[in-house]
């Protein structure tokens, strides 16, 4: 890595003639090399610009026009497709209406939104944080703790994760509710993250495992083991910053997988059910309409699509930058 | 040799054993009376009481678990006398919606879910690992980017957009490959319907897998071609064809055949999402529908099964993979 780092120094120096050679740090020369990636930057900006956007539903929906409440029965027809040319689609409603209700389709996707990406984090964090404890104390502490992990994982890869929280949804659902944990919606949200992090954690655990490993054996961690470092200054003030790359792909890249989890459970009817509103339950409500409305389908599938392209896209160009090998 | 794999298939049944265990007690401590399930609307408390010894749910949890393990092995048989039923072994319960015993109904589903997974099985591993010799070979050339467009939208598009998108634009509106509604037909007895029941299903799921495969395949064809042995091949005047061929397939192409394997277990389990969308009556589309109507027999029938599919896969995938790749040694 080391003469990488001096082979893209040379180049910077001699860009820049004028002026100190100046050193740049790891994270420097990541951010150059993602900012010359055009296509990651622009996913960069559609995948946060999304995130805002539903964020800030309630004052986007205002400042455009739109409400995701109102209903247009009187321009529904009996099967329930508006009867307005192009579906509806107009300056007063962007995306056209929803059949069936008539309510606004860009308000009902932004709305929508928040429960598809609130699933998404959620999961991505909790699978993040039971990952990146479990990886570490696996590969730094290794031995009896780490035979036991491994078990563990193998265990949990070996399981069928999606068929599985498919067969105990409704049941487990009904427990959390029993529980009083949450009730209705909440309590299908809890299942889903805590089910989808459940199978989920392994991958990401094997990742930062092997890192740790790796790392546990450089001559910075035994400089401060020689120092007399406790393990947990030695965990979180010489491991943890350098694992913030793969943590960092990870979520790139888990988000909109789940992204995707969330909407296709909601698409099966195992999700997050009506009235509230998720890009899953519009797509599963498209679908309805797919033969007499085909631009309710599109729209919705392209909208998720176009988000999941986003993240991957971000997710590849990170990997691209962070990836010391890469000599681009 | 023969010890590792004693070890492993010990360690397998094991795995088995705890999988089927913990299935069998999440859905036993479920909130709701098993018994109470069996007769839907006709249910009366002594209809429910019956029930409840003729499938021994009155018996405490383990001695459940041993008859329902027991039953795998030996076959079982419900309650007594003249209204006693029996279901040969293997048997894995009995649905009281449908009257039958699951594993019966297991005989129906299984070669629609086998011939979806076979079929889409061969058309991913060929597009999949085609495309991605093809991006090795022409790394940085148009191929390479023809074929990372495909890798990126085989990962984007979620499985049922594009399995609704082939099913209502492709061959419903503009009739581009025909699709037939009449059922499931072996392939031995209507070759013809039998492609043109699965095509579509084949090419929705290959499409979602070849992508992971081009990307893999490249991937693990450029590392292979990084070796100090394929230098040493060019270096003593092999034809570049013969470097790839010989030296280089078999290294790189061993870590599909795990790949391959364990997707294929995956799928075997049950292609729920593909399977509801095509209306195919397989194992999947089974137990979603199981889970709707809380039929729990199969459900656990279904789930063990999913499990004990991937776990044996597993087993035959490590000892191919001493086979395949001359450099793990056991």
């Amino acid at each position: 890595m080391a003469v990488k780092i001096r082979k893209s120094r040379e180049l910077s120096s001699s860009r820049a003639s004028t002026g100190p050679i100046v050193g740049r740090s790891p994270k420097q020369i990541a951010w150059t090399r993602f900012k010359r990636n055009k296509v990651g930057v622009v996913s960069a900006i559609i995948s946060v610009g999304v995130i805002v956007l539903s964020l800030l539903a309630p004052i986007v929906t205002r400042i455009i026009g739109v409400d995701p409440n109102t209903l247009h029965l009187d321009v529904l027809d009996v099967t329930g497709v508006p009867t307005l040319p192009h579906a509806g689609i107009s300056m007063a409603h962007p995306l056209g209406l929803i059949p069936g209700t008539g309510r606004d389709l860009l308000a009902q996707l932004l709305y929508g939104s928040r429960i598809s990406f609130m699933v998404a984090i959620l999961t991505t964090s909790l699978t993040l944080f039971i990952g990146l404890v479990l990886g570490i104390v696996g590969g730094y502490f290794r031995g009896r703790v780490d035979a036991v992990l491994g078990r563990i994982t193998d265990f949990l890869l070996s399981f069928p994760a999606f068929f599985m929280i498919v067969a105990l949804s409704t049941p487990m659902v009904d427990r959390i509710q029993q529980t009083g944990i949450a009730k209705g919606n909440g309590a299908r949200i809890v299942f889903l993250v805590f089910f989808l992090s459940f199978f989920g954690w392994p991958y990401f655990s094997r990742l930062i495992r092997s890192q740790a490993m790796s790392l546990r054996e450089r001559d910075f961690v035994t400089a401060a083991q020689a120092m007399g470092s406790s393990n947990r200054r030695i965990i979180f003030r010489e491991l943890l910053p350098n694992l913030w790359a793969p943590v960092i792909v990870f979520v790139s890249l888990s988000l909109p997988g789940y992204l995707a989890a969330e909407s296709v459970f909601s698409f099966l009817g195992l999700g997050i059910q009506p009235p509230a509103s998720t890009w899953g339950i519009l797509l599963s409500n498209a679908t309805r309409f797919v033969t007499t409305m085909p631009q309710f389908f599109i729209i919705v599938a392209g909208s998720l699509v176009l988000v999941v392209l986003a993240f991957n896209l971000t997710g590849d160009a990170l990997r691209d930058a962070l990836d010391p090998r890469n000599d681009r | 040799m023969l010890t590792f794999v004693s070890r492993r298939l010990v360690y397998a049944a094991i795995t088995l054993l705890i999988v089927s265990m913990a299935v069998y007690a999440i859905f036993a401590i479920l909130p709701f009376d098993p018994a109470a399930l069996t007769c839907g609307q006709h249910c009366t408390p002594l209809v429910i009481r019956a029930n409840r010894i003729k499938l021994g749910f009155d018996k405490p949890l383990w001695e459940q678990y041993w008859m329902f393990l027991h039953g795998i092995f030996a076959g079982r048989t419900y309650g007594v006398g003249s209204a006693a039923f029996h279901c040969p072994a293997p048997a894995f319960g009995y649905s009281f919606n449908d009257n039958m015993c699951v594993t019966e109904l297991l005989q129906q589903k299984l070669p629609i879910t086998l011939s979806v997974a076979i079929g889409a099985l061969i058309l991913w591993l060929i597009v999949g690992v085609g495309l991605g010799i093809l991006a090795a070979r022409f790394k940085g050339r148009w191929p390479d980017t023809a074929s990372s467009v495909f890798v990126l939208f085989g990962t984007s598009l979620p499985v049922f957009v594009t399995g609704l998108f082939l099913l209502i634009w492709v061959s419903i509106k503009w009739k581009i490959i025909p699709i037939s509604f009449l059922g499931y037909v072996s392939v031995f007895s209507d070759p013809i319907g039998f492609v043109k029941l699965f095509i579509l299903p084949w090419i929705t799921l290959a499409f979602a897998f070849a992508a992971l495969y081009t990307r893999f395949t490249r991937a693990s064809i450029l590392e292979t071609l990084g070796e100090d042995y394929i230098r040493t091949a060019r270096a003593k005047g092999l034809s570049e064809k013969k470097v790839l061929r010989i030296h280089t397939f078999r290294a790189a192409l061993a870590p599909i055949v795990t790949l391959a394997s364990l997707d294929f277990a995956g799928l075997i389990g049950g292609a729920i999402l593909t399977e509801t969308i095509f209306n195919l009556p397989g194992i999947g589309q089974w137990t979603l529908r199981s889970v709707y109507e809380f039929n729990l027999p199969v459900v656990v029938c279904t789930t063990i099964l999913a499990a004990g599919v991937v776990i044996i896969m597993n087993l035959i995938v490590d000892m191919l993979y001493a086979v395949l790749d001359p450099r793990v040694r056991i």
